[in-house]
């Protein structure tokens, strides 16, 4: 039987949580959004329990979060998931609706996984899915490949080739690495970027 | 009536007052979601609302609070940007040039551009909606 991935989603417009969520929803990832900083930390239970688990009980699997947020900012977000032993190994990816080169780096400093342009592209969360999906479970190849399947199946006008994002401003670790200074187009990263250890 | 509202789009793309955002969001309807756009719109201009209320505020008195004002506007243009509203996004930014000034008059102004951009495209929007609700 197939998991669903489990996204948390972060962010103080209503506007981008309810695309965000839609996003989510048809890359088949179950969602739950928040609209703080502080929503978020509350959720994850900030001590840390035993395991990365929402106070529901559902494993969070990622974390996507605006950086731009009144009182907790994204990247302060980012930090404090980072400094807690338990849930900094769930991959935290940016978005930001501005391009500031300095705060794309401290943020994938800090350990973001990715920073995503804003407005987000179905084509970005699709290709953050199939990432998370291999870092959760490389030993099942099938989970990976049976997700996608019957993804596709239930989305009517399922087009595949969108995940070829061509366009999707998307900045990686490797990016900044092989310092190419505006690099607006992203390069199809299917190498894991991160130090991803296996979870479950 | 399908090719009213084709039609009525080609022009709200044509004159600038949506970009590619607003087919990407079109892209995310599907039967079991059929009015998720203009839902999303809806949300835009609720939110909105609230916004353009708080700007006008900001504006009404001394002394000027140009960190409150960009902010307000920061968060106005991340949500027109999502639902492809690209004339109000350009006079927003247009917004932020004059705070990062500190040009109070070049604000105001500004903001009328704003608030009227934000007029037309709520008209024109809830037109096409209307259409696009009856041809389906």
């Amino acid at each position: 039987m197939a998991q669903e991935l489990h996204v948390l989603a972060v962010d103080d417009s209503h506007v981008d949580r309810k695309v965000i969520e839609r996003l989510l929803e048809i890359s088949c990832c179950k969602v739950t959004a928040v609209e703080s900083g502080t929503r978020a930390l509350q959720y994850l239970g900030l001590d840390g329990e035993k395991s990365s688990m929402g106070i529901d009980g559902l494993k969070v699997n990622l974390i996507l979060t605006d950086y731009s947020m009144p009182g907790m900012t994204g990247y302060e977000l980012l930090k404090k998931i980072k400094e807690s032993s338990v849930l900094s190994k769930i991959p935290v990816v940016i978005m930001s609706s501005e391009k500031i080169l300095p705060r794309i780096d401290r943020c994938l400093e800090e350990g973001a996984e990715e920073f995503l342009l804003k407005p987000v592209k179905l084509s970005d969360v699709k290709r953050l899915r199939d990432f998370i999906l291999r870092g959760e479970g490389d030993d099942n190849k099938e989970t990976e490949n049976n997700i996608k399947q019957v993804c596709s199946r239930k989305r009517k006008f399922q087009d595949d080739s969108t995940t070829q994002s061509m366009l999707s401003a998307v900045v990686t670790a490797h990016d900044i690495e092989s310092s190419s200074p505006e690099s607006s187009a992203s390069s199809e990263s299917q190498q894991p970027l991160s130090k991803q250890s296996k979870i479950g | 009536m399908q090719r009213q509202a084709a039609s009525m789009k080609r022009n709200l793309f044509n004159q600038d007052y949506l970009d590619e955002q607003f087919n990407e969001l079109e892209e995310l309807q599907d039967d079991d979601n059929p009015n998720f756009v203009e839902e999303v719109v809806n949300l835009f201009f609720t939110d909105s609302v609230r916004l353009i209320r708080n700007v006008d505020l900001a504006l009404a008195n001394e002394p000027y609070d140009f960190g409150r004002l960009d902010d307000l506007m920061h968060q106005f243009k991340g949500s027109s940007s999502s639902i492809g509203a690209k004339r109000v996004k350009r006079e927003c930014s247009q917004f932020q040039e004059y705070c990062n000034e500190r040009n109070i008059d070049g604000c105001k102004r500004a903001f009328q551009g704003v608030k009227q951009e934000y007029a037309t495209l709520k008209t024109k929007l809830d037109a096409y909606f209307q259409v696009a609700r009856e041809a389906s």
